[in-house]
């Protein structure tokens, strides 16, 4: 699905092409397509991805 | 009134994360956004805390959550929940002890300590039993227990591999579910909605893609959400109850970190604007409702 102004970038785990929804917030979680690899957007300005955290065993409700 | 200072504390910006700050930048509040991988708490120095008049824990983490809450009510920020009851919440034994403590009909649930106590009391309860750790969420590390010698194995691995608490054994009878559970929502006392998440698999949780329909709130239902969430002290709180067979609904346990993404969408009902008015509400201001 692609959002007006979105902004596309490359996946650090596979470079493959995320695309970034306009409204996207720091520290939101989006899914490469290509990999599946959940990455976190670091900085808005500069744009920065990064590998999201892994779960670990306290996460949850 | 001057407006309050709010904070929220978290680690992931999850859809329902976005639903709350949206909310409050829509009432135009006055809130932070605290990240809980970079806060510090200095022991001497709370003044960077005590300006918040509220603080909304959403910590992905459990103990980070309960850590953070024990030091900002220690120093006398409120916090949604607050530490003593996100100490309830989190651990399935203590919850177990409340809810017992309480009369809030729940699952037959046996404590032991050991591998051989365990063994017994799995044994007393009869197969098939389910084994949880006391901490823990989104149905990680559940083990329905069939048999004795997956019995022998699964208590030897806990010991063996796992931290201290996976020799806390936490052993709670198996019910035949109808394909499904139910997650009730608890605000201010009120049981405001309730889903039905189905799924094939014996586990019903939602963040294991589970499907999730409308269930209505019958007096039956909110009288029991009500005495759980009281039992556990009370705020906003998600219920798990299982339909028993014969003895009707029970209380499973109740979350104080609630998860909405899908009973939001599922049931129209505003558990993003509910928490704000519940944060609201703890920071002294009522009127800005």
């Amino acid at each position: 699905m692609t959002t007006t102004n979105a902004i596309s970038t490359l996946c650090i785990e596979c470079e493959g092409d995320v695309l970034l929804a306009g409204d996207v917030e720091q520290h939101e979680i989006v899914v490469c397509p290509d990999c599946g690899v959940d990455l976190e957007v670091i900085s808005l300005q500069p744009l920065q991805i990064d590998v999201a955290p892994m779960e670990e065993e306290d996460w949850g409700e | 009134m001057p407006k309050p200072r709010l904070g929220v504390l978290y680690s992931r910006l999850r859809v329902e994360e976005k639903w709350i700050f949206a909310d409050l930048e829509a009432r135009g509040l006055d809130y932070e956004r605290l990240d809980d991988r970079t806060a510090v708490f200095d022991l001497d120095d709370p003044g960077p805390w005590q300006r918040f008049d509220a603080v909304l824990i959403r910590s992905i983490s459990y103990a980070r959550g309960l850590y953070a809450a024990r030091l900002l009510n220690g120093w006398g920020v409120p916090t949604l929940n607050p530490a003593t009851v996100a100490e309830v919440c989190g651990d399935k034994l203590a919850s177990a002890s409340a809810f017992q403590r309480a009369g809030v009909p729940q699952l037959r649930t046996l404590a032991a300590f050991t591998v051989e106590s365990a063994l017994e009391a799995i044994e007393a309860l009869g197969y098939p039993v389910v084994l949880k750790p006391v901490v823990g969420s989104w149905g990680r590390l559940l083990a329905k227990v069939n048999d004795r010698e997956a019995a022998e194995a699964l208590l030897e691995h806990k010991a063996t591999l796992g931290s201290y608490q996976h020799s806390i054994f936490c052993v709670q009878e198996y019910v035949e579910k109808p394909g499904r559970d139910i997650r009730a929502f608890v605000s201010n006392g009120e049981t405001v909605c309730a889903i039905y998440r189905g799924a094939d698999h014996w586990i019903t949780n939602t963040a294991r893609g589970g499907s999730s329909t409308v269930c209505p709130v019958t007096p039956e239902l909110d009288t029991l959400c009500r005495a759980a969430a009281a039992a556990v002290g009370g705020g906003v709180l998600g219920v798990d109850l299982i339909e028993h067979p014969e003895r009707g609904l029970l209380v499973n346990e109740v979350n104080h970190t609630l998860e909405f993404h899908t009973a939001r969408p599922t049931t129209g009902v505003d558990i993003p604007g509910l928490v704000v008015d519940e944060l609201l509400r703890l920071a002294g201001q009522e009127a800005a409702l």
